[in-house]
């Protein structure tokens, strides 16, 4: 699949329904339940005319972006209980770390997992953010496709604005609990508690409580979730996702309650320092698809389509504006409210062939290579850290970087292939790694020239923990539910070159530790075996034994100068 | 334990006496050295094929003089603690007229905390390496092989002595019955008498036993002697003194294979790469290669078997590095034969014609031309 935004699904829910609504269709309408009926008709005679455009039309009807994903549930993450369990915590996570850094607070998070039965369970989330308004609590966690990240060119966690809600609704359709949500804005504020349920018809939410409680907590969020799913531990585990999201947010501090745990599990915060805070950037020309450009063109404030272009767009310059317009061969005091499609098609073509300057890239927010360091050495039990922070680059005008840590020895396993560790905009990826671009940069690299061992075709074998993070202001995802990153060239590129670097740092760092092991050895050899050297000389000679240790003693020593001249 | 001195032993010979004085002149060069501040060394003759000459004149391989020398260092630190450690051991066997087998010596090294050997083929390699450095016979160490040396029948009395009283034995070989006289691990004090016309030295066990079983010692007057595969120190070194001894020719009966012949035949004759410090004590010069040759597989009408690669393989590095090979033109195109033809014959494969036809066709007619006998 390409990148996300299919244009206009995004902008309102009744459009997003009619861009999906040709797949949409495939499971429930009306001519797949008509089949069985074809097949007996067309048995006896001809095959009469079955449906008429009416009779289509009387079941043709809008589906709302919430049954959609009902339906659908597995593009949000939840095929699976075990799946279920983790996507809700982590769009929980992801919505309260990006709420504390836009607000500039550094974060305390508090995640539990309450087993109420074999697979049911109570998640609850709560962060120490600035709150959310009282009206917009509703439509935040009762509302798919409503959320503030959307719009911004800007990198964050979360993007569409579907994550919560559908976890939400995912426990609804399971449990048929409402998502509980507690939040207080700042200390003179009432905190208040809702209880909310999506009407999955109209894609809106259903208030079920709405009270002013006491709550201690000075500013914050809370969510909990009663759903289905089931609770493992090792690979894709909630845990696992708590421990990368604590690597890669060294800032942040958590406290996890898991089930059969035995108390809190406490991951500190290693660093004070919060990561800068990304700015919002307006699209660049080459990320715009034909379907954008028409909207754009449609709800520009501006009047001449040359300002259009300059206004709504980052890097054009009147130059650039005046360039791109003589190309498609349009005037630049054109109304673009009145470009026709045709019309566009040609300015789209223009953009391309022009040249134009890459984006900026203060948009986005590396987590740094200290950062890095500092996030993987409280948590990985290695000896030897180093990371890499590529400057930003660009793929179809979305600004991107690279960083690449690596964690090396120490009590790591080393029979065992590399753990990889993959994150976009410092969200730990658990599935689909085989379909991830890390993951293809990782495996294209020859690691045995980096001093690993390496079978053809997987990931390398050693005591490492790779961490890889690509930061954007829009991660181009495989699926919604965020799992894999698609391999755009540049992307390859960058990681590739991310990764090299990092190998050359472990490779002279494996080198070193050999000769080291080396030396150690030789130096062992004099200790262990020189006695001998004595004890066979005293007994050939008879020797006296103060005799032999002396012949020991400069033997040890003539060995050791010689040692030391190489 | 082999070490443990037996009692009411005479003490060491006049021999063991040369080689005492050796270890000691050796360890306290060592010793010297080391007070001196000096990294000691011990230089040890090269133990391979590549390091022989084949003197025809002489009739052996011998040593080309190549050494190589261990310093010791940080690298060679066990192997040169190994060594003095074996050499010691050496000294204490030969002090208290005891032996030890290869396999004991390992084990005895078991005792040597950091420096035992892990594995038998370690402290065999560092045993060769004693022996070359002081350019003796193992046996004169106080270290003995473990296999056996060879079987014997036929025309010939072998003297030995007690160990307990010192008086004579005689053994009558041809008193086995269908059984044999074992070659003992040292032959050098053995004496011998015998009326034989040839000695009749035989790869298998199995062929031997045919040529036994029907008296064919009796038929040919002759001495019979298997050596069931490469020939030991022992059996080489009890032929060259049996034939040195009564001046009577040595005839080889192999299968007509590479490796009956480059392996078993050539290390009879001239001996080994590995044991050319020695080899002029183990090996037979006057030995001649009866059979099977190459031409016999025709002559004959053998049944064969194609050549591996292996074979193959050994033929062509005969060929190429054996100097004793190279120096016979005879061999040069007796082994390109086979390896043109592709095939190779055991000594079995006679029964082809008749189980008896070895005793009664084939054995007469070859002995009838000695002169076509390969060098």
């Amino acid at each position: 699949m390409d990148s996300l935004p299919a244009p206009s699904f995004a902008t309102v829910p009744g459009a997003a329904a009619a861009a999906v609504s040709p797949e949409a269709n495939v499971p429930d309408s009306g001519p797949a339940a008509a089949e069985p009926l074809q097949g007996e008709t067309t048995r006896r005679e001809k095959p009469a005319r079955r449906e008429t455009a009416e009779s289509l039309a009387t079941r043709q009807r809008e589906i709302s972006v919430s049954e959609f994903f009902t339906k659908n549930r597995h593009l949000l993450g939840f095929d699976n209980p075990q799946k279920a369990l983790l996507t809700a915590i982590k769009e929980a996570v992801d919505n309260s770390l990006d709420a504390c850094e836009e607000a500039g607070i550094l974060p305390v998070l508090k995640a539990y997992i309450d087993q109420l039965a074999e697979d049911r369970f109570r998640i609850a989330v709560q962060d120490n953010g600035p709150g959310i308004v009282k009206s917009q609590i509703p439509r935040i966690f009762g509302k798919l496709l409503y959320g503030s990240k959307f719009h911004a060119l800007k990198q964050a966690r979360g993007q569409q604005g579907i994550g919560i809600s559908a976890a939400g609704m995912y426990g609804l359709l399971t449990t048929g609990k409402s998502i509980a949500v507690t939040s207080r804005t700042g200390p003179g504020k009432p905190a208040h508690y809702y209880e909310i349920q999506i009407d999955t018809r109209k894609n809106a939410p259903q208030v079920i409580t709405d009270a002013v409680v006491e709550w201690e907590p000075q500013h914050g969020t809370r969510v909990e979730i009663e759903l289905v799913g089931t609770y493992k531990r090792g690979r894709h585990s909630v845990d696992d996702y708590i421990r990368q999201t604590a690597i890669a947010n060294p800032h942040a501090e958590i406290f996890y309650n898991f089930p059969g745990g035995a108390g809190t599990l406490h991951f500190p915060r290693a660093s004070d320092t919060l990561p800068p805070e990304p700015r919002a950037i307006k699209p660049h020309p080459y990320g715009v698809e034909l379907g954008v450009l028409i909207r754009m063109l449609k709800e520009t404030s501006a009047r001449r389509l040359d300002l259009t272009l300059k206004r709504d767009f980052s890097r054009v310059s009147d130059r650039v504006a005046e360039e791109i317009c003589a190309a498609a061969d349009l005037r630049p005091s054109s109304n673009p409210h009145l470009i026709a499609t045709h019309e566009a098609e040609r300015l789209y073509k223009a953009i391309n062939s022009v040249k134009v300057m890459s984006p900026p890239t203060n948009c986005l927010s590396p987590i740094g290579e200290e950062q890095i360091l500092s996030g993987m050495k409280k948590e990985i039990p290695a000896a030897f850290f180093t990371a890499v922070s590529r400057p930003p680059a660009v793929y179809r005008g979305n600004p991107f970087l690279v960083e690449v840590g690596m964690a090396y020895g120490g009590e790591l396993p080393g029979d065992e292939l590399v753990d990889l560790l993959r994150f976009a905009n410092r969200v730990p990826l658990q599935y689909q790694q085989s379909g991830c671009a890390i993951t293809k940069a990782v495996l294209s690299i020859d690691w045995r020239s980096y001093g690993l061992s390496q079978s053809k075709g997987a990931l390398p074998t050693g005591p490492l923990v790779l961490f890889v993070h690509i930061a954007s202001v829009w991660v181009p995802f495989t699926s919604e539910s965020k799992e894999a990153i698609a391999a755009y060239p540049e992307i390859t590129r960058e990681l590739r070159l991310a990764l090299q670097d990092c190998g050359r740092r472990l490779s002279s760092h494996i080198r070193a530790r050999r000769r080291e092991v080396e030396e150690e050895k030789k130096r062992s050899y004099i200790e262990r075996y020189i006695p001998h050297i004595g004890i066979a000389l005293r007994e050939i000679l008879g020797m006296s034994k103060p005799a032999e240790q002396e012949l020991v003693v400069t033997l040890k020593d003539v060995l050791e100068r010689s040692r030391s001249r190489d | 334990m082999p070490r443990t001195k037996p009692a009411g032993r005479k003490p060491s010979k006049p021999e063991s006496k040369t080689i005492l004085t050796s270890i000691r002149d050796s360890a306290d060069e060592i010793r010297r050295k080391i007070l001196a501040r000096k990294k000691p060394t011990m230089k040890f003759p090269v133990r391979s094929l590549a390091n022989v000459r084949y003197h025809p004149q002489r009739g052996f391989f011998e040593i080309a003089g190549q050494k190589k020398e261990r310093t010791l260092t940080v690298n060679t630190v066990k192997t040169f603690a190994q060594t003095l450690r074996m050499i010691a051991l050496s000294k204490e066997l030969v002090e208290s007229d005891d032996i030890a087998t290869k396999r004991e010596a390992y084990y005895v090294s078991k005792n040597w905390e950091d420096a035992r050997f892990t594995e038998q083929p370690e402290s065999d390699t560092v045993m060769d390496d004693v022996e070359a450095f002081f350019g003796v016979n193992r046996e004169q160490l106080g270290f003995i092989p473990e296999e056996k040396g060879g079987d014997v029948a036929g025309r010939l009395t072998v003297i030995d002595h007690d160990r307990d009283t010192g008086k004579e034995l005689r053994i009558d070989c041809t008193k086995f019955g269908s059984g044999a006289y074992s070659i003992p691990i040292s032959v050098e004090h053995l004496q011998y008498e015998t009326d034989a016309d040839f000695i009749l030295v035989i790869e298998t066990a199995g062929m031997f036993q045919r040529l036994v079983k029907h008296n064919y010692w009796k038929k040919a007057n002759c001495i019979l002697i298997s050596m069931g595969g490469v020939p030991t120190r022992a059996c080489r070194r009890f032929i060259r003194r049996l034939a040195d001894f009564k001046r009577i020719p040595v005839f080889v009966f192999v299968d007509g294979d590479p490796y009956g012949i480059t392996n078993i035949y050539r290390t009879l004759k001239v001996g080994s790469g590995n044991a050319a410090h020695l080899n002029e004590f183990f090996c037979v010069p006057q030995a001649k290669f009866l059979g099977i040759t190459p031409k016999d597989i025709v002559d004959y009408k053998l049944p064969t078997h194609p050549l591996k690669d292996v074979d193959v393989k050994r033929a062509r590095d005969a060929i190429k590095n054996d100097p004793f090979i190279r120096h016979h033109k005879d061999w040069i195109s007796a082994i390109e034969y086979l390896v043109r033809m592709g095939v190779r014959a055991e000594q079995q494969a006679l029964a082809k014609h008749g189980l008896n036809y070895v005793i009664d066709t084939y054995l007469p007619e070859k002995l009838k031309h000695p002169e076509r006998f390969l060098p």
